[in-house]
């Protein structure tokens, strides 16, 4: 009896033990490639001509300016298009669909989508639009990242108009509100930050994104705002520097991996402090 | 004045006051198509999500219209890649898909469920959020990150230390042997493996986190109350409980590691060639993909690649429906449970 109580407590301590480890485990990575990211980043991006120097040759010293500056327009306007969309879907989905096999249905394919290969999403713009027009171009890319963009959008307003309570639907709606203002004027408003923390979510996950841009936006050496040709955007210029055999090059994917990394990660830890303060 | 206070949204009584009654309840009439539109517009819209995954599968069944009849299913176990003699086979990136993947749920699916038991059991309140957020971070990080961090800093090291000490210690083995066998080349499919399973961590964790919680306190303390230790009211109560949630965690996973493109790329090794070991250099779909695609002459090298994609959307869109269908399997349960 003794025995066995032993052998259990030491079999919980091993395990609880194992479980520790697997969160140090964890921890682990995110500092490691934080850490190396910001060390090898960091004196890249402490030079000022990172900011307003083109992409140099090989050999030649440069910057970033011209792919920061597309990659800038291609998520605004990835998010431009992508955010009414997803929002009205969502709208539809927790407003009208309840018991409505179009709204559960569409819930599902969306949650597919959500986690659907992005390489795929370039594939699909690629066939539809840049295949007929002919050549790469902003637009495509912004395309691509918006139906990125959407499946987040249509989740997080679907779950966030859910959490409104019913009551102050039946309050307006007994006041004779009709149903477009009652969303548009108290559930909006009701689930405001929920929403804005979707669509930050959603920028910070488009603006690392490289496959769909691999074979929309493709790249470009100069600079260049115009949305009907190729734009130059940092994923796509991280990886033909990295990929490439120059030291120079190295150094500035790196920075522009560093700039990314902060970026997203300060959306997330925005998008999370604007939501947590609404709990 | 006193119907213009409480004006009555139902169409009949408004209809009738109108006719009474000019001003006041003339003003609910537009509601009603605004309505309509309002309802119209988010359906609209609706239909548009709906439509995206068909649209994608119909695309690409359109694009590969030329191999899918020339090859027919044939193209599944055909191994050559061949642009020149225009011969093209999907198996070593199916396979080298496969492989990556498998590795990565190795290693994720035990960590994942340390992580979720840490987080549920055993850490203090104070340390649960800040905890979440970090391992959740590991998420946030672009993709592109992992895969240049893996070239430079992983692989270098993994080639230096680990992978010479794996081949000594487990290439003379009898049957596993032939997995490590091969020099250490730093890159190949073991690295994009374990690198995946880094990425895919965040995602299984989370969702096993959450389905640990919808365990109701009252079995967890009543196992305890039996003089049961942590680990057998895990093992024995909350994973049993949740397995539906903890299979579909580990699906999302899986949905994520077939179709992660960038951080494979960077250190597969990009090699068209069958190979057993694990230490060789292989391929992926979403790696061929982003490799060849725009560099690809010709219609068929052009089609198969699409092909590519459309082997690699069905695979994952399944995996992910099956991941969808057990959580909501558990939702379901857990609500006809309270």
């Amino acid at each position: 009896m003794n025995a066995l109580h032993l052998q259990r407590r030491r079999v919980n301590a091993v395990m609880l033990f194992i479980s520790g480890l697997a969160v140090l485990f964890g921890l682990f990575w995110l500092f490691w490639i934080l850490g190396t990211l910001f060390y090898e980043g960091g004196t890249a991006l402490a030079r000022a001509s990172f900011y307003y120097q083109m992409t140099p040759p090989p050999g030649a010293d440069g910057g970033m300016a011209n792919a920061i500056a597309g990659s800038v327009a291609l998520i605004f306007v990835g998010t431009l298009l992508g955010t009414p969309v997803g929002i009205l879907a969502g709208t539809y989905l927790a407003e009208y669909g309840k018991g409505n096999w179009l709204a559960s249905a569409t819930r599902f394919l969306n949650d597919v989508l959500l986690s659907a290969p992005s390489i795929v999403i370039g594939l699909f713009v690629y066939s539809v639009y840049v295949a007929r027009v002919r050549h790469f171009s902003g637009w495509a890319g912004a395309v691509a990242l918006s139906l990125i963009v959407i499946p987040v959008v249509v989740r997080t307003t679907d779950d966030m108009l859910k959490l409104v309570p019913n009551s102050l639907r039946e309050a307006a709606v007994a006041l004779g509100c009709p149903t477009w203002r009652m969303v548009l004027l108290i559930t909006y408003r009701a689930a405001r930050t929920g929403i804005v923390t979707g669509v930050l979510l959603a920028v910070a996950r488009i603006s690392g994104e490289t496959a769909p841009l691999l074979f929309t936006a493709l790249n470009n050496q100069f600079w260049s705002l115009d949305m009907n040709g190729p734009v130059s955007n940092l994923p796509i210029v991280i990886f033909q520097f990295a990929m490439s055999p120059y030291q120079d090059w190295h150094r500035l994917a790196w920075g522009g991996a560093a700039l990314i990394t902060l970026a997203v990660l300060a959306l997330n830890i925005l998008a999370r402090s604007l939501f947590s303060r609404r709990d | 004045m006193s119907a213009v206070v409480f004006p009555i949204p139902d169409s009949v009584h408004s209809e009738a006051a109108n006719t009474g009654q000019p001003g006041g309840p003339r003003r609910v009439l537009p509601a009603r198509w605004a309505d309509a539109a309002f309802e119209q517009l988010t359906r609209f819209f609706a239909l548009l999500v709906f439509s995206i995954l068909a649209a994608i599968l119909v695309t690409l069944v359109l694009g590969s219209q030329l191999t899918l009849d020339r090859f027919g299913l044939a193209f599944l176990w055909n191994s050559g890649w061949d642009p020149v003699k225009e011969d093209f086979g999907a198996l070593v990136p199916i396979y080298g898909t496969l492989v990556t993947s498998g590795i990565a749920m190795l290693i994720a699916v035990p960590v994942s469920f340390g992580i979720a038991l840490f987080l549920t059991e055993l850490s203090p309140a104070w340390l649960k959020r800040p905890l979440g957020t970090a391992i959740e971070l590991l998420a946030a990080i672009p993709s592109i990150i992992y895969g240049m961090w893996g070239l430079f800093v992983f692989a270098p090291i993994f080639q230096a230390q680990v992978q010479p000490v794996l081949i000594d210690a487990f290439s003379t083995l009898p049957a596993l042997g032939w997995l490590f066998k091969g020099p250490p080349l730093g890159i190949g499919m073991l690295t994009a493996g374990l690198i995946l399973s880094i990425m895919v961590i965040p995602f299984i964790s989370a969702v096993m986190r959450d389905v640990f919680d919808l365990v109701p306190p009252l079995l967890k303390e009543s196992a305890y109350g039996l003089g049961a230790t942590t680990w057998e009211v895990v093992w024995r109560v909350v994973l049993p409980y949740t397995r539906i949630g903890v299979v579909g965690g580990i699906m999302l996973g899986l949905g994520r590691a077939l179709g992660e493109t960038m951080a494979v790329t960077f250190v597969i090794g990009n090699a068209h060639r069958l190979a057993a070991s694990l230490m060789a250099p292989g391929n992926s779909i979403a790696s061929a993909l982003a490799n060849e695609f725009t560099e690809a002459v010709g219609d068929v090298y052009f089609s198969s690649l699409i092909e590519l994609g459309l082997i690699l959307f069905l695979i994952t869109t399944i995996v992910l429906a099956c991941s969808k269908l057990l959580l909501m399997r558990l939702a379901r349960q857990e609500g006809t449970h309270t």
